[in-house]
């Protein structure tokens, strides 16, 4: 590892601890979801239907870690920010490692 | 930025899903060229960045959120087809461990952020930087490069989005799929990137290709490529 690449590592780090601040700043701005992101239920009160395919194709797909979150059931901030920290730390290993995997099996037979 | 499934009917996610692995096709002949084994690590890195980058969720205060995706830096510094594999990479995570972004729309997502934005970014850089070697042109260039990028990628975003009304609605003409028209997604989504998270991810451009300048100028990509170390 070189001088750079520990300044990029801890550059991670520090992004990872100040991950929160992507749940906490909405909320104290009571701001939302994303333009077009919104859930069926949503959809539903703000044009007064769910479009039929939109419902059929929601539930495609369930993932392991929605919304970077577990156990929504207990909304405490404190909570929130935990698994928020730890599906970045989950993030980074998952991306780096598989970027890593891939470009390694590209540059195999490169320079 | 990331659409969910079921806003896109089929007859948009399957040939945009086409379009992305054509052109991954073509990054990794590319990446296979261009990429020595020695910045591997920073394409991993680049991946982690621009995942955490997008955890940062920005407010328009009473309103919707969003944020930077990072493809503008990594492509002034590492290319922009190393920022398609790096980009798709967490783009592909986000939608299969943490629901952000569809499993259909993984290919629409990928093409909005991982190669539209890239290039868009790329080009803006190289067409008002030029060949200048000047700090405060390239900050500037690194700006703009930024902010009109992620710019750009919304308002192809929003295309995607508005045209659902026009290609899918049931017999009694309701939409099947995203129910608002181009004229609402463009202003919508296009506004909200112009006053707050373009100019994150034009600061965010402009500030690390300004380390890297100071630090390790032979490492930016475009300002190598084509030029004399080449």
């Amino acid at each position: 590892m070189n001088k750079l690449h520990k300044k990029i590592l801890v550059l991670l780090i520090i992004l990872v601890l100040l991950t929160p601040a992507g749940i906490l700043f909405p909320m104290v701005f009571n701001a939302g979801d994303a333009w077009g992101e919104w859930s069926a239920e949503t959809v539903k009160n703000l044009i007064g239907y769910v479009p039929e395919g939109l419902q059929k194709y929601s539930d495609t797909y369930t993932a392991p870690i929605p919304d970077y979150s577990l156990n929504a059931d207990d909304p405490s901030v404190t909570h929130q920010s935990l698994f928020y920290i730890l599906s970045g730390i989950l993030g980074i290993a998952a991306t780096f490692g598989i970027t890593i995997i891939i470009s390694k099996f590209i540059n195999k037979n490169g320079k | 930025m990331h659409i969910p499934d079921g806003y896109l009917s089929p007859q948009t996610y399957i040939p945009l899903a086409g379009v992305f692995v054509a052109v991954a096709a073509v990054a990794v002949k590319k990446v296979k060229k261009e990429v020595s084994a020695k910045s591997i690590p920073y394409l991993g890195m680049a991946s982690a960045f621009s995942f955490l980058i997008m955890m940062f969720n920005l407010p328009i205060p009473g309103g919707t959120t969003g944020h930077a995706v990072g493809s503008a830096v990594i492509a002034i510094i590492l290319g922009p087809w190393a920022t398609v594999i790096a980009v798709s990479v967490a783009l592909i995570i986000q939608a299969l461990i943490f629901g952000d972004g569809g499993i259909t729309a993984i290919g629409a997502n990928c093409v909005n952020m991982a190669i539209f934005m890239p290039f868009a970014a790329y080009f803006t850089f190289k067409l008002i930087n030029l060949k200048s070697q000047k700090p405060l042109r390239i900050f500037i260039a690194s700006f703009i490069s930024g902010y009109l990028s992620l710019v750009l990628a919304s308002i192809l975003t929003a295309i995607e989005f508005g045209i659902q009304p026009i290609i899918a609605t049931s017999a009694d003409g309701k939409a099947l799929y995203c129910p608002y028209n181009l004229s609402i997604a463009i202003p919508a989504m296009a506004i909200e990137h112009l006053i707050l998270f373009g100019i994150a991810e034009g600061l965010i451009t402009a500030l690390i290709v300004r380390y890297f300048f100071k630090h390790e100028p032979t490492m930016i990509y475009a300002l190598n490529k084509g030029g004399k170390n080449e």
